[in-house]
């Protein structure tokens, strides 16, 4: 095991080696390195078949490509695709849950339903549809279809961008970057970016902007607001991490991936008498439901489950030996998760169409049967508890409070009569917090397990500025006991400790899953016209 | 020695840059990128010409062979140009060098680099401070090898017995 992935709140070594050495995330990232350094530095074109080039970065080599694209050219074409599938990964996802939503309208008996009638509301003014009069299912089927069409939108505006600030929507007017349509400006930047199109680096990048604009305000946002109305507005809730939560005794089932379409049926199907009773007939307490990345995320904000780790902890979760079943969707599964559970008696479930994968079990999940397969997989879980052998989890796990929705901050800092952020944007402006950040992302074996979010964050909460988190990075700080109350006291600047203590908060917020940055978004829009009305007083 | 095999080399310069980069003062590439003196490899990806072939088939990377009888030490006008008693590898003196360039029209195998900035000549070290030459350490097929002349030989010669046979 290298130092990387050695930190004292992660126990991150292979539980359990019986058989021989398994190979994790941390060994294969080391047989990568050194990293290409072209790749490193973008540097390497494979857009068309007249290369693949490289433009030599030292200057001695050749400096254009054979179509004669420039270094700045390259570099603007790889990054605006990374931009393209970033915002294809978020926008796709959004899609199915709009897609949900209007199967809970139209098919009473699919199982889902519409759980958070205010929010339904409230996200129908933005798409303009009338709510006076109407029954809940009509609202949300027409919030669903207007929503699509954001998707295939071919002119105008998508209809969150009416969210953001003015100022900031005046920008993108005069840039003429607001997005269009959510699809529209991905496909535009595949075309942009072949061979022979966009050959203005500058160019590439504003459109590159445009896309992530039609991820934040289109794609993550409509998958936010649509989640929440389909499952509940988060509001804060205790809960743990680490891979301490893990039960010697009941039988643990994994979510792991993105979408809490399937997870929330799993959630029904793990509390049904019937499988419960099942579990205990083979000699378990319970069933204990866990996840990993941004399901996990998903499961906590809105129930309380616990979170067994972020995304290099998979692997390490299987080593356990304690995970009856680990059940993936999409985006940042690790294609090695069959080889570490054939060490193991881990049933690896696979259960979206977009991923599968060779050697794993596929039970295929649509909306319409959902909770039927949530029973079978928890039935196929709970089978495989007799198959345990030895079981090794390790003890570290933390408390911690998340499910800070930008409608629980503003309840929490005013109350349900005087919800608003004048506190917290009284609390800027008399310079006790400095400002607000917000640090979201992944993990990376190139570097030590957690560690930059860690110190970057504990850095910033040190000088009184408040931390809003989503994803891998609200889970790291989660681990590294943030996101307690207490921990203000601890880590937090002398201004920002005030503050947190009078609302009973922690000095960093969890917002949810990668999507959910688009509450950031909100949280952040809602700030800023308060701060202008400052300053139009200061003169 | 520092050998390329050309059946395993896929020209990826990932050589190139190491070799940069382990000759820069900061030793990272996003901080040799911002020297004020950009640092230059001593190594290049070369094409191999194919006589049956209208596109070169194959590649290697080639740098400083420091050959026993070696045409530059003799060319070299400020005897800058030495080599080394201890490792008989060639070495070059940069205070001394003028950048006449008279060395890099007799090397053989046009493998001494011309640094511009600097106007010296600079050649393969084989990277004296660290253990492993940093150019065969990034190669992604193994196809750089750092060892001595005879055991290239006797693996040279197995892989011919094994053709034939």
């Amino acid at each position: 095991m290298t130092e990387k992935n050695n930190n004292g709140s992660n126990n991150s070594e292979p539980q359990n080696k019986k058989k021989k050495v398994i190979e994790t995330v941390w060994q294969r990232s080391q047989q990568q390195e050194p990293h290409c350094g072209f790749g490193e530095l973008g540097l390497c074109c494979r857009v068309c078949f007249m290369g693949p080039c490289v433009i030599d970065p030292f200057g001695q080599g050749p400096q254009k490509g054979v179509c004669g694209a420039t270094a700045e050219v390259i570099v603007a074409r790889n990054f605006g695709r990374m931009i393209a599938g970033g915002a294809a990964a978020h926008s796709d996802h959004g899609r199915d849950v709009a897609r949900t939503l209007l199967l809970a309208a139209k098919e009473p008996d699919s199982g889902y339903t519409i759980k958070d009638f205010n929010k339904l509301k409230k996200v129908a003014q933005v798409f303009e549809v009338a709510t006076e009069e109407r029954s809940k299912e009509e609202i949300a089927a027409e919030v669903a279809e207007r929503a699509l069409e954001d998707f295939g939108r071919q002119d105008g505006e998508i209809s969150f961008v009416k969210q953001a600030p003015e100022t900031r929507q005046a920008l993108w007017r005069k840039l003429d970057i607001a997005p269009r349509g959510i699809d529209r400006e991905i496909v535009e930047l595949m075309h942009r970016t072949t061979m022979g199109v966009d050959q203005d680096h500058r160019n590439i990048m504003i459109h590159g902007a445009r896309t992530a604009l039609a991820d934040g305000w289109g794609g993550s946002m409509t998958a936010t607001e649509l989640q929440d109305i389909l499952f509940g507005t988060p509001s804060p809730i205790r809960g743990q991490v680490n891979l301490g939560v893990l039960s010697e005794t009941d039988v643990n089932i994994m979510v792991h991936g993105h979408e809490p379409v399937l997870s929330e049926m799993l959630v029904l199907a793990a509390q049904d008498q019937e499988l419960v009773e099942l579990a205990t007939s083979k000699g378990a307490t319970g069933i204990n439901l866990a996840g990993i990345c941004c399901t996990a995320n998903e499961i906590l904000l809105r129930h309380g489950l616990p979170i067994a780790g972020n995304m290099l902890q998979q692997e390490l979760a299987v080593t356990t030996g304690a995970v009856e079943a680990m059940i993936v969707d999409v985006q940042c599964i690790m294609p090695s998760l069959p080889e570490v559970s054939k060490h193991y008696h881990t049933k690896l479930i696979t259960t979206s169409p977009k991923g599968r994968i060779e050697e794993a079990i596929h039970l295929a999940f649509t909306e319409m049967n959902a909770f039927q397969t949530a029973k079978d997989i928890v039935r196929e879980a709970i089978s495989n508890f007799p198959n345990r052998e030895t079981v090794n989890i390790p003890k570290e796990k933390m408390d911690l409070v998340a499910g800070f929705s930008h409608e629980a901050i503003n309840y929490m800092l005013g109350g349900s009569f005087r919800g608003s952020y004048t506190p917290l944007n009284d609390n800027v402006i008399n310079g006790r917090i400095k400002g607000v950040a917000a640090v979201v992302g992944c993990c990376n074996p190139k570097v030590t397990m957690d560690q930059s979010h860690v110190d970057l964050v504990q850095e910033l909460i040190a000088n009184d500025i408040l931390v809003v988190q989503t994803g891998c990075s609200a889970i790291a700080c989660a681990k590294a006991g943030f996101l307690i109350p207490e921990s203000a006291e601890k880590y937090a600047g002398k201004g920002l400790t005030e503050v947190c203590k009078a609302v009973g908060m922690p000095p960093v917020l969890h917002s949810g899953s990668c999507v959910d940055n688009s509450r950031i978004l909100i949280a952040l829009t809602e700030r800023a016209p308060r701060r202008r009305c400052r300053s139009r007083m200061d003169e | 020695m520092i050998f390329c095999d050309i059946e395993k080399c896929l020209a990826c310069r990932s050589c190139e840059i190491a070799c940069a980069v382990a000759h820069s003062g900061s030793k990272n590439l996003m901080g040799a990128l911002r020297e004020e003196t950009v640092p230059k490899q001593r190594i290049h990806v070369v094409a191999v010409d194919d006589k049956r072939s209208l596109t070169p088939t194959h590649a290697i990377a080639l740098q400083c062979r420091h050959c026993h009888d070696a045409p530059c030490i003799e060319a070299c006008i400020t005897d800058c140009i030495q080599r080394d008693e201890k490792t008989g590898n060639i070495v070059i003196e940069h205070e001394e060098c003028v950048g006449c360039w008279a060395c890099i029209k007799v090397c053989p195998f046009g493998a001494i680099v011309r640094h511009k900035d600097l106007s010296i000549a600079v050649i393969c070290d084989h990277c004296p401070d660290r253990e492993m030459p940093a150019c065969v350490e990034a190669c992604r097929t193994h196809a750089l090898v750092y060892c001595d002349r005879e055991e290239i030989e006797i693996d040279y010669a197995e892989k011919l017995k094994l053709r034939k046979s």
